[in-house]
């Protein structure tokens, strides 16, 4: 009886993974190429002709001129591509305690001015450790720091915000935000 | 419109389109696995015919359900070997640019036990371990020959409560082609498309490195390639959940976008959900269907609520930190530890939800980080057994067997020999019903006693206190349950962690298989006894509210305690450190 069913058995395993494990995705890949080749090949961003990231992957940012994104928990840096990952802190541990103060404290080193309430995703790691976004709120809390290290009226800043502000799909699905890396390249463009 | 009401309705569209779905889809699986001639069958038809000619496969002749659950076994535990054999040998097989060399030996067998009984628990990172030809001709071909055997088990109870008189359940090779071929793989098809249209990578090239704005004279970012858009799409309508990454659906790479992010939610649920509908068609009474789909709706609807009104209320102790974790026109607010910008709460929330009452396990959000009562949402739609709506196909037969139970207590209430479907409920359903309902309690809670014991489990803990119990408990609900996600701060990639939990994948999958395979053997060969005025109707709100008792009788008793010494208990020291 078993060695009647090991014959179907074992040919339908490697039919299957020819079809499903080499063709499909071959396909896929083939169409995909054909007619959406920027997104299937990682949505790059190019500068004077140089690739400078992807419009899906944050950027690490802690120079004052900048806007920053969120925490990422990435190792050994933030923001490693290649090691995707949040900080998996509980909520009552104290480490998550310490580094939300950490990131408050840095937040505010450099605009002394702001006693404001921060936004919450300024100082919590995203899933990713590479999320590419902030929220609205978080990219007004940074134009006064950004507006004093550059020099610029920070109206000028409020309205970059406002412009690559994406909203919800049909006003429902996901949440408002700013694409960090796209922002910092419209805001070297300012001058 | 606060955040709750917009949560509300975002739930209220999701199910609604759920719901529009259901019908069609369950008609249309009802109708290829039973081999009705459609647009389909003569699409796919030859593929099919070529498939049974090469492996010698005779689709007129049926199995008995013992022959039914042995080919099924070996089928499987021939895609263990290989699959752990294409993980050891890597090195030396193609598509490989990044030179990965063999996973270790227990990581290996850990995975390989994981994707094929659809658990897709990771305790390695994909994106630093697999080759491209690991993840695309190992792990995503059992993504699809997992749920495929998930469906063609649950016909196969199906026609076991349908027929009656007869010896056989089926043909296990040709439910599994049929499911392959004419449910998963056109569906797969589509979504991988549109998926890969929102920004989903899917190519066979070497890592890229580009020079971020800030820094780029200093040092490189290096961005991850490869196969992900066909490989996602398999991984949500498989409810499989093993993510191309090591942030699985948060990586913006497998889910770039709101759009994808409700995409890949609905592909999760819609098999699932529709399959009631399939049982109502294959019984002769749709509304047997409904019945089981109104209690999955009410587990499924009061569960998600609790994990978002918790998630949105936010962490306490920051508020002490001048934390603005208010929801307003600039922010969601909430606890966004661990979360994505784009997704906010609400379609984590939801995530959260989808991807634990079913069997999937992919995660758009770091469940460990979530707040206590938010945290104790996922842990418990995976103790209750994954059935609402549950994993594709184990959903459907799972929520069985707890009617089967149901009118069991039914009958003992009121003094008659308990029926379900025309069929009588014996000694020997019932012996097998408890197998299939007990076994997965009996690992999860040994498993953890196991961990929490020894130090090779303990020294796994990331978090401290009560939550560092909650993340064993989780790891073990988890792997039993076979759904994959984590609290993912354990530290699981270790001998000790994947030997048990694959152990505990292996038992929790097919040991309840088996049990209901049996019974529907048993209940094929009865007799039908006709509708009486005696008999009780298992398609109104009575049958309804019998169901969810059983279940949450079961699902409480076996767990609180466990409960209690982890979320319920961090819950009340959160409150308390207020």
């Amino acid at each position: 009886m078993m060695l009647r069913l090991i014959r179907p058995a074992l040919c339908l395993l490697l039919a299957m993974t020819c079809l499903l494990g080499i063709a499909y995705p071959l396909l896929i890949t083939g169409l995909a190429r054909l007619a959406f080749a920027h997104q299937a090949t990682g949505s790059l961003l190019y500068r004077d002709g140089k690739a400078v990231g992807s419009s899906l992957i944050g950027q690490n940012f802690s120079d004052a001129k900048y806007f920053w994104g969120r925490p990422s928990a990435t190792l050994p840096e933030p923001y490693n591509g290649i090691a995707s990952s949040g900080s998996n802190l509980g909520p009552m541990n104290p480490a998550l305690i310490d580094q939300v103060k950490r990131h408050v404290a840095a937040l505010r080193a450099d605009a002394p001015a702001s006693r404001a309430p921060v936004p919450v995703d300024l100082v919590s790691a995203s899933a990713s450790g590479l999320d590419p976004d902030i929220s609205p709120a978080a990219a007004r809390y940074q134009i006064a720091r950004i507006a004093h290290a550059r020099g610029t009226a920070p109206a000028n800043l409020e309205k970059l915000v406002a412009t690559h502000t994406q909203g919800k799909l049909f006003g429902l699905i996901g949440e408002l935000r700013v694409n960090v890396l796209e922002l910092n390249l419209a805001l070297d463009q300012l001058r | 419109m606060g955040p709750g009401t917009s949560f509300t309705i975002l739930l209220i569209v999701f199910l609604g389109i759920v719901l529009l779905c259901v019908k069609p889809l369950g008609r249309y699986i009802a109708d290829v696995m039973e081999g009705k001639p459609n647009f389909a069958r003569r699409i796919g038809g030859s593929v099919e015919t070529l498939m049974y000619r090469l492996c010698g496969i005779d689709a007129s002749v049926e199995m008995s359900w013992s022959r039914y659950t042995l080919g099924m076994l070996l089928f499987n535990v021939l895609g263990i070997v290989l699959l752990y054999a294409m993980q050891r040998l890597q090195g030396f097989l193609p598509l490989n640019p990044q030179h990965f060399s063999a996973v270790s030996p227990d990581s290996a067998f850990n995975t390989a036990i994981s994707f094929v009984s659809n658990t897709d628990w990771q305790g390695y990172s994909g994106e630093s371990t697999q080759s491209y030809f690991v993840q695309m001709a190992g792990l995503a071909v059992q993504n699809f020959l997992s749920a495929a055997t998930g469906i063609a088990v649950a016909v196969a109870v199906i026609r076991g409560f349908a027929r009656h008189s007869v010896a056989t359940i089926g043909n296990f090779w040709v439910d599994l082609t049929r499911a392959t071929l004419y449910v998963l793989l056109p569906l797969s098809m589509l979504l991988a498309l549109v998926l890969a249209s929102q920004g989903v990578i899917q190519n066979l090239e070497a890592y890229k490195g580009v020079a971020p704005i800030e820094s780029g004279l200093l040092h490189t970012q290096t961005l991850p390639m490869g196969p992900v858009a066909s490989q996602e799409a398999i991984k949500e309508l498989g409810t499989n959940g093993g993510g191309f990454f090591n942030a699985n659906s948060a990586h913006p790479y497998e889910n770039p976008t709101p759009l994808t992010n409700f995409l890949e939610m609905l592909a999760i649920v819609l098999i699932p959900f529709s399959l009631t509908y399939t049982f109502g068609r294959m019984v002769g009474d749709t509304r047997q269907g409904w019945a089981l789909l109104a209690a999955m709706l009410v587990l499924f609807v009061t569960l998600t609520q609790v994990a978002f009104h918790s998630e949105q209320r936010g962490n306490p102790l920051l508020t002490a930190q001048q934390i603005d974790q208010s929801a307003s026109a600039g922010q969601p607010g909430g606890n966004m530890e661990g979360k994505e910008t784009r997704f906010g709460i609400a379609a984590s929330a939801l995530f959260v939800a989808v991807t634990t009452a079913t069997s999937c396990g992919a995660v758009n959000t770091m469940h460990d980080s979530m707040l206590p009562l938010g945290g104790f949402v996922p842990l418990f739609f995976m103790q209750l057994g994954e059935l609402a709506p549950g994993g594709v196909g184990s959903g459907i037969y799972s929520i069985l067997m707890f009617a089967v139970l149901g009118v069991f207590i039914a009958g003992l209430m009121i003094g008659r020999t308990p029926e379900y479907l025309g069929k009588k409920i014996e000694a020997y359903e019932m012996k097998m019903a408890s197998v299939f309902i007990l076994t997965t309690p009996f690992v999860v809670l040994l498993g953890t006693a196991v961990a929490v014991m020894c130090g090779a489990g303990v020294a796994g803990i990331a978090n401290p206190g009560p939550h560092g119990f909650s993340e064993i408990l989780y790891a073990f609900s988890s792997a039993a349950n076979n759904n994959g996600s984590a609290f993912a701060g354990l530290s699981a990639n270790t001998p000790f962690y994947n030997i048990a939990t694959g152990i505990a994948m292996w038992f929790g999958r097919f040991w309840p298989m088996i049990a209901t395979l049996a019974i529907a053997g048993s209940l094929g060969a009865k007799k039908r006894i006709p509708v009486t005025e005696g008999t009780m109707p298992t398609h109104g709100p009575l049958f309804v509210s019998l169901l969810l008792g059983s279940i949450l009788l079961i699902g409480v008793l076996t767990y609180v305690p466990a409960l209690a010494l982890g979320p319920l208990v961090e819950h009340y020291f959160l409150m308390a450190a207020r």
